[in-house]
């Protein structure tokens, strides 16, 4: 990467002079560019084929339903700071304890399937893969747009869900989001489970169909000169979370169908009295579960490693071992999903299998955290936004991927399975994790997008406030897993109150960091500070830095040359 | 870092607090403020507590470590301190180092994690007809069934939680049960377990242990304390509106008052239960913490 970057500047700078270049694009070789409808003309982002304008609608979808998701949660931690029912007892308007079970399971698949995914995938996959390898647009742009708007459809039903009768004498599904079976089959009698199973077949195709565009784009539409060790990381990482979409996705499209003929067409997939198997939904569920959580932090971690580089003002360390864990962890995500199941009483000697290649894990994660730390290493770091929120996620992720190590080891997971331990686990590896560098690719790609620049200062107290608050939440999670609390509880015995109470103190302040949030984009749009093409200087090195911000439509008429 | 020697002397506190309200009987449940794992009343839950304290060295030491490293480069390789940043890309000996070092750590950590495993899944070879209790766990919504012996017709009974509106004195919200799990002491206890309806898990901390109870299946594990005591647990497999309301409580009895109140249950589990209950009350939770916080 670095050798290619500054030969690439310079010559797409030769480049594009017939193009967009530094604002004084050539009228005769604009002909062919029909100018984009006006942003209110709904028409555009109905029928937008344009990979920037649908990251655009990804990006907004996300955020929509990330505050739907965050709101959930917010209900989750108000019942939770006491022992007692506060909100889900039937007498404040949020139905009786089945609704507690709702609000969790919708918490979880709205932010897995509706905010992660759209947005780190759908949302800054689509704006920058093109951009960084030098592409006019994704390679199949109508197919692009089927994929986002799937996505609203999806949400549509999985809302819906919520709305029609579940489990016996309540509305929703309330069986958590891995939706195992007897529990969302007999445990939910309802239409509601079959509305969440039609919301998840049409996100996973929408999913599929975008993974598919970005494998297909990223092999065939690369810059010239731009072979795929040159490539930026994390056009790298999107590659690889795309082949894992398209592996993975239609696994749990299958189990979703079994579950789907099982409830309203008389098979016997997972029905114990006809044969069936529950476990057999659990082993195909895990098979796309678990590299899903891969799905959702690799795309993190080509943002993280960008952002590192730059604001180090070094290129990142050990280029090729960053690319080649990504796709170490990736296969290695394939083969370990029963460490999620060892309480069902598998045999001793899978479990053992299991422990084994699930440790193994650290050590490609490891490496890339390491080579993180050596590109600051030497650097000359300075404290941007971005480069606050990814210096927090390598410390994060750290701690929530030390306690996955703890994990890992059956016979500790034995007593840990299902309580907050696993709780704090993997909101330290997702909620502080993907979501850190969520906001990571925000900030840092925040100019470039939109064309008008944040203050820094209110970006700033959103990391504190946000870094801070999450903490308080998930931390002492820890200490109620260890005490043996379990996962999904509408209420506890009293002895538990004590970290639950700061749990939810966290929660509030991450709420203000949320609003800060808020605030700082509404700034940022009343206020319209010019944005520059590249304010990150010379150590940004990929092509999106060499194109005006925003880009104009349609880039790269002219192929950049990378060598 | 999180769990110093706080964890430790909080965790000494809390025994010596069961041992006292119980005269020599395990007895413990979830402290406020509780940090680390309710102490252990098997000798396989010791030694997972142990593999998890040494596990708790080595996470806590890669956490600092990683955080002492970015902490340098933030002070060190700041643009004040260091202006001109280098332009080095490669150091084959790190980079073999951190995946060789990782690799041992792991290896020495299964080191442990394997026998550990083997020691709690595997029946023991110890165990004979005479020493062995076989017991039938049965999951519903939403409550437990317990069955002993593994004939078609073994005598058991249901065991539900007591409403807050029910519990007597010294008992414990959401955890104590109408009728608990009785087991004798020093006897190795093997639970079979299977659902009539949906997936739960019967689960006891302070045993290290959770099986899923899965409908269509029989799944095993085995337990056995050497010392009487009260012991509770929760349904950790999600299973419904009531899933927080199935708690676990296990008593383990001298086996000549266990036999004492077997008889009875075959014939009343009324009277069962009245005997249980007075020659093994629960003792004062509020005694206890009493007892923690003068330490």
């Amino acid at each position: 990467m670095s050798t290619a970057d500054t030969a690439t500047t310079k010559d797409l700078h030769a480049a594009d002079g017939h193009g967009h270049g530094a604002g004084h694009g050539h009228a005769h070789d604009d002909h062919h560019d029909h100018p984009p409808p006006k942003w209110y003309n709904p028409l555009r982002w109905m029928m937008s084929t344009n990979h920037k304008d649908i990251g655009t609608m990804y990006l907004v979808f996300a955020l929509f339903a990330g505050i739907i998701g965050f709101t959930f949660s917010g209900l989750m931690r108000y019942e939770l700071a006491h022992p007692g029912l506060q909100l889900f007892d039937g007498k404040h308007g949020f139905g009786g304890e089945q609704n507690y079970n709702v609000i969790t399971t919708m918490h979880g698949l709205i932010m897995i399937f509706f905010m992660v995914m759209p947005a780190l995938i759908g949302g800054f996959g689509n704006w920058f893969v093109p951009l960084m390898i030098g592409a006019p647009d994704m390679a199949m742009p109508r197919m692009n747009n089927i994929s986002f708007w799937l996505m609203p459809m999806a949400f549509f039903l999985l809302c819906l869900s919520m709305f029609v009768p579940g489990a016996a004498g309540s509305n929703g599904f309330g069986g958590g989001w891995v939706l195992y079976p007897p529990l969302s089959e007999m445990g939910h009698p309802g239409p509601a489970m079959d509305l969440v199973i039609f919301s998840l077949h049409i996100a996973g195709m929408s999913s599929i169909l975008g993974a598919i565009n970005f494998i297909v784009t990223i092999l065939n539409m690369r810059a010239p000169g731009m072979t795929l060790h040159k490539m930026p990381l994390f056009a790298w990482s999107v590659l690889v979370t795309a082949f894992l979409l398209v592996l993975a996705l239609p696994v749990l499209a299958g189990a979703l169908t079994m579950l789907l003929t099982d409830r309203n067409f008389g098979s016997k997939f997972f029905v114990p009295a006809g044969g069936g198997d529950p476990i057999m939904f659990q082993h195909l569920f895990w098979f796309f579960g678990h590299p899903e959580v891969y799905i959702m932090i690799l795309p993190g971690f080509g943002i993280v490693s960008h952002v590192i580089s730059t604001f180090s003002k070094k290129p990142v360390f050990g280029y090729l071992a960053m690319a080649y864990a990504m796709v170490a962890i990736g296969f290695i995500g394939f083969i370990v999903w029963a460490h999620h199941m060892y309480t069902v009483g598998m045999n001793v000697n899978l479990k053992a299998y299991f422990i084994a290649a699930t440790m193994i894990i650290a050590v490609p994660t490891g490496i890339k955290i390491f080579s993180w730390i050596a590109t600051m290493w030497g650097g000359s770091i300075s404290f941007t936004v971005p480069m606050l929120w990814a210096i927090g996620f390598i410390f994060l992720f750290t701690v929530g991927g030390v306690t996955g190590v703890v994990l890992a080891n059956a016979g500790i997971d034995h007593t840990l399975h299902d309580t907050y331990y696993v709780v704090a686990h993997f909101h330290y590896v997702l909620s502080l994790g993907a979501v850190f560098t969520l906001f990571c690719g925000w900030y840092y790609w925040f100019e470039k997008m939109w064309g008008i620049k944040y203050n820094g200062f209110i970006g700033g107290l959103h990391f504190w406030v946000t870094f801070i608050g999450s903490n308080m939440i998930f931390f002492p999670q820890h200490f109620l897993g260890l005490q043996g609390m379990p996962r999904r509880y509408v209420d506890y015995t009293p002895a538990f109150e004590h970290w639950h109470t700061w749990s939810t103190y966290g929660y509030y302040v991450t709420a203000v960091g949320t609003v800060i949030f808020l605030i700082g984009l509404a700034e940022a749009m009343i206020r319209r500070r010019k944005a520059e093409a590249n304010p990150w200087g010379e150590a940004a090195t990929t092509l999106e830095w060499t194109l005006p911000s925003p880009p104009p439509f349609h880039q790269f008429n002219d192929l950049p040359r990378v060598r | 870092m999180r769990f110093g020697a706080l964890t430790r002397s909080a965790l000494a506190c809390v025994g010596l607090a069961g041992l006292t309200a119980l005269s020599g009987a395990a007895w413990a449940v979830p402290v406020k403020e509780g940090i680390n794992f309710q102490p252990a009343a098997t000798a396989a839950a010791e030694h997972v507590h142990s593999f998890h304290e040494m596990l708790l060295w080595i996470i806590t030491a890669i956490v600092v470590f990683v955080a002492g490293l970015l902490l340098w480069v933030v002070v060190r390789y700041n643009a004040k301190a260091n202006p001109v940043p280098k332009k080095f890309s490669h150091n084959t000996v790190l980079e073999v180092a951190w995946t060789v070092v990782p690799v041992l750590i792991l290896v020495f950590i299964s080191y442990r994690s394997f026998p550990l495993l083997y020691e709690q899944d595997v029946f023991p070879k110890e165990a004979t007809a005479e020493n062995t209790l076989d017991v039938k766990v049965v999951g519903h919504q939403w409550y437990w069934s317990y069955y002993y012996g593994s004939s078609e017709d073994s005598p058991g009974f249901d065991s539900n939680m007591l409403t807050e509106d029910v519990l007597k004195k010294n008992q414990i919200t959401r955890l104590s049960v109408n009728n608990p799990l009785v087991v004798p002491q020093s006897k190795y206890v093997r639970i079979s377990m299977t659902a009539s309806d949906v997936i739960h898990a019967w689960a006891v901390p302070q045993f290290a242990l959770k099986t899923d109870a899965v409908p269509g299946r029989i799944n095993q594990m085995w337990f056995k304390v050497d010392k009487p005591g009260i012991f509770y647990g929760q349904c950790s497999e999600l299973c419904g509106q009531a899933h927080s309301e199935m708690p676990i409580e296990v008593r383990v009895l001298p086996q000549a008052q266990y036999d004492e109140w077997f008889g009875l249950m075959k014939t009343s589990k009324q009277k069962a239960r009245e005997y249980l209950f007075q020659v093994q009350p629960e003792p004062d939770p509020a005694a206890a913490a009493q007892t923690v916080a003068s330490r």
